[in-house]
């Protein structure tokens, strides 16, 4: 009984422990956003196409991470400083690597990720195309005549 | 004990499909009927022992058996009783004894209702089915046992993620894996007409409605996903391209594009080995999603058990199975000569470009998914391909598929003309031209996609209606209209849900508002069209949970429109916070309140976001279901489900 009280007063404690620790903040926080309201909506556009790198698969402008947030004033501060759209991201890429892009992009092998689908389309519709010529020509006879067995399961199926 | 009987059921289980994945595969070889025969009674009994043994998993949650070692770490005794029960798939062993489970449930279904099929197709069917189930129960009893006990039980469990207590989650895997198994059984009428060396317009009859059940139940798990991930996970995003959720989209894809395949092998004896491409590689897609859940290769929110044994005995299974499949297609597939000639202009060549655009977008969401791993094993590039890729690459697939299904579902079989068919959807072009229109003189930004979104949209909805509207002749049309097969009603159906989730994923992603900013007690503030006021924050105690809840009001005009109550909660068990936002569901637009931290001055950061048409996308796809289940309810796969008894008698014992 006394490991059992002691148990529950300890879960009590951890309880409200668990209830003072702070929450994890939300993602973009008002503290952040910049005054002007064009560089604002340039840094959201931005940060849609950075990946918190502490998380899994998610953008720095989702993200309640802290490396996020900081990635989020970083990229701020290059765009206050007055940086192009291409300039803030070649300055973030070149601190975090080109694994901080979610738009990979289309230099060195990566071209064959950007055009794998095209490719394949026009491959697809090169041999769509000639399957559907080849079955607007078949002769008519191709349409053989059911098989005995085949008549006979038809009909039954017919009478039901 | 119950937990040793269902251990023990397991490994019956295990057993009865071995041998239902051999005897009647030599049987049906061999034409020994008796040999055949075993499959039925097999599958159903293997169907019940895994039943069984499920049953007893479920069990040991639900009276929180913490001697059992999943239990402890999955479960907490003041979990409330949905999440107990739906704590039995909520991990990796449990989910896979919940994915065997329903391997053995579609056979011992096909086993009840194939009475239609010929015998040795049966066998065959049966026994390849018992052969993906003899691989999953060995994955299960040698990699992931789901019943080891612990040695000292302890005194209470770790409970469950709490973003899994969830009644959206709660059953979002069990549909999601109807749909990922539901396709194995396409796979084995695959490979059972390979072996057989015979498909015929009788086998595409047999193979879709199994295949359109899988698609009903993945689109109802895929939307239950999304919607989980819309309302609890803080900011309204409702689809990722997350790894995991390519996973569940590839068979998606793949599953539509056989179920319309299907149709011309049914009704025009072509495209024949194609489909059975189809149905082979849609059931891999669904063991590369398992693959990529489990194995760790790709970090994603959903990953469990990133256990690279489990890894390799799955990526054995998958290339067992999908390599096998695709050896014995490549041996046999010039034995499916088509029989059918048409037109170019023809509704067959219009499910050709449905199932081009459907293939290969398919296949541009897996190279995107696997690029990562390609890149950095043979590149050595540590890179990312996050959503904006497939933002843009995967989209412009959707918009032709959209452009052109309204007239290709219109094409006459065998040969059409194209003009014909455009002049009779002249009005519907004209009001999805105008409605596009309208769209962009009503809205304030320069952005096309939501004009855009609703031409196409409405193009495919009007498209469908004007469909059927056609299809019921000149006089007394509704009366017709009514009487029109079922199968014509879901196509309608099925087709308007896609018009409309394209309409609704456009319409939020152009007209969404945000607002970001400290909200003080009793002071409102105007976000679009409303005005919200934080009247008080307090702080409550849920059964599992600690809550700090926001009460706020919001009116529009000065008239009141709702009260909402957003929340932060803490799972002091599981030590993990969760935002709890708050929506107002209505029928054009979504308000959706989170409250965010405490600020040092008492005030307290709010986000509020105005999603129009939010509801839209969900609503779509249960259209899009209930188009599937119209179809499956449709009179000519009840007459070949009826016509089963008589052969069954009238076929003599070989």
């Amino acid at each position: 009984m006394k490991r059992m009280r002691f148990l529950i007063v300890a879960l009590a404690a951890l309880m409200a422990a668990a209830l003072f620790t702070p929450a994890p903040a939300l993602a973009v926080e008002p503290d952040e956003i910049l005054a002007d309201p064009a560089l604002e909506a340039r840094a959201r556009e931005l940060s849609k196409d950075l990946r918190c790198l502490v998380c899994r698969n998610e953008s720095i402008d989702e993200s309640n991470a802290e490396l996020a947030r900081d990635l989020r004033v970083l990229l701020r501060e290059r765009l206050v400083a007055g940086d192009s759209d291409r300039q803030a991201m070649e300055f973030i890429v070149a601190r975090y690597g080109e694994y901080v892009l979610l738009r990979p992009t289309t230099s060195g092998a990566n071209w064959l990720l950007w055009a794998a689908g095209p490719l394949m389309l026009l491959a697809a519709l090169v041999i769509a195309v000639f399957y559907v010529r080849g079955r607007s020509r078949a002769p008519k006879t191709a349409e053989t005549v059911l098989s005995a067995e085949e008549q006979d399961r038809l009909r039954k199926i017919l009478e039901d | 004990m119950i937990t040793e009987l269902g251990h023990f059921a397991l490994i019956l289980a295990f057993m009865i499909a071995i041998v239902q994945a051999v005897i009647p595969l030599i049987g049906a070889h061999k034409r020994w009927p008796g040999w055949m025969a075993v499959a039925e009674p097999a599958a159903q009994a293997q169907f019940l022992f895994t039943a069984f043994s499920f049953g007893a998993l479920m069990w040991a949650f639900i009276t929180s058996d913490f001697s059992l070692k999943l239990v402890t770490l999955n479960s907490h005794s003041a979990k409330p009783m949905l999440y107990k029960i739906s704590g039995t798939w909520g991990n990796h062993e449990g989910s896979m004894l919940l994915w065997v489970l329903i391997v053995s449930l579609f056979g011992a279904l096909a086993s009840v209702f194939g009475g239609g099929l010929p015998p040795t197709l049966k066998a065959r069917v049966l026994s390849v089915q018992a052969a993906i189930g003899v691989a999953f129960f060995a994955f299960i009893l040698f990699t992931s046992n789901p019943f080891l006990r612990l040695t000292v039980p302890p005194f209470d469990g770790q409970d469950l993620n709490p973003l899994l207590q969830d009644p959206g989650l709660a059953f979002h895997p069990p549909f999601l894996y109807l749909g990922y198994v539901g396709l194995s059984m396409a796979f084995s009428f695959a490979v059972a007409a390979l072996i057989e060396g015979r498909i015929d317009a009788a086998w595409g009859r047999w193979v879709r409605p199994w295949t359109l059940a899988a698609w009903i139940f993945l689109t109802i798990g895929i939307a239950l996903g999304s919607w989980w991930a819309y309302y609890e996970l803080g900011w309204g995003g409702f689809w990722f391209w997350d790894p995991v959720e390519n996973a569940s989209f590839m068979p998606w894809l793949l599953a539509a594009a056989l179920l319309h395949s299907a149709i011309v092998v049914e009704k025009r004896e072509s495209l024949k080995s194609w489909t059975i491409l189809l149905a082979i590689l849609a059931f891999g897609f669904s063991l590369i999603g398992t693959f990529i859940v489990r194995s760790g290769v790709i970090t994603s929110v959903h990953a469990f058990a990133n256990d690279p044994e489990r890894g390799v005995f799955i990526l054995f299974i998958l290339a067992f199975f999908t390599g096998g499949a695709l050896t014995l297609f490549a041996a046999r597939a010039q034995a499916m000569e088509a029989k059918g000639v048409f037109g170019v202009i023809s509704r067959e060549s219009a499910l050709l470009a449905n199932n081009i655009l459907l293939a290969v977008s398919c296949f541009v969401v897996f190279f995107g998914t696997i690029w990562p791993i390609v890149a950095e094993m043979l590149l050595d590039r540590k890179l990312s391909v996050g959503p904006p890729f497939f933002n843009s690459a995967f989209t412009p697939f959707m918009v032709v598929l959209g452009l052109l299904l309204p007239v290709g579902a219109m094409l006459p079989w065998k040969r059409g003309r194209i003009g014909r068919t455009a002049w009779q959807l002249r009005y519907v072009f004209v009001l999805a031209v105008s409605l596009g229109v309208l769209a962009w003189a009503m809205q304030t930004g320069r952005s096309a996609l939501g004009p855009v979104g609703l031409f196409l949209g409405s193009w495919v909805v009007f498209g469908a209606l004007a469909d059927l509207w056609m299809r019921s002749g000149k006089s007394g049309r509704l009366q017709r209209m009514l009487r029109l097969p079922r199968a014509d009603w879901g196509k309608a159906t099925a087709h308007a849900g896609l018009g409309v989730t394209i309409f609704a994923i456009a319409g939020l992603t152009a007209w969404e508002q945000e607002d970001i900013r400290v909200a003080r007690i009793g002071e409102p503030f105007e976000v679009g069209a409303f005005s919200l006021v934080l009247q008080d924050v307090t702080r409550e105690q849920g059964p599992n949970y600690f809550t700090t809840k926001g009460r706020v009001e919001v009116t529009r005009n000065g008239r009141p429109e709702a009260v909402m109550f957003p929340e932060k909660r803490d799972y002091p068990v599981a030590k993990m916070p969760t935002t709890e936002a708050a929506i107002d569901y209505r029928v054009t637009r979504d308000l959706y309140v989170v409250l965010g931290d405490q600020q040092a001055d008492g005030s307290w950061t709010m986000r509020t976001y105005i999603k129009p048409f939010a509801n839209w996308i969900w609503a779509g796809s249960i259209l899009m279901a209930l188009g599937g289940l119209l179809s499956l309810s449709d009179r000519r796969f009840r007459v070949a489900a009826g016509a089963r008894k008589t052969p069954a008698a009238g076929v003599p014992a070989e």
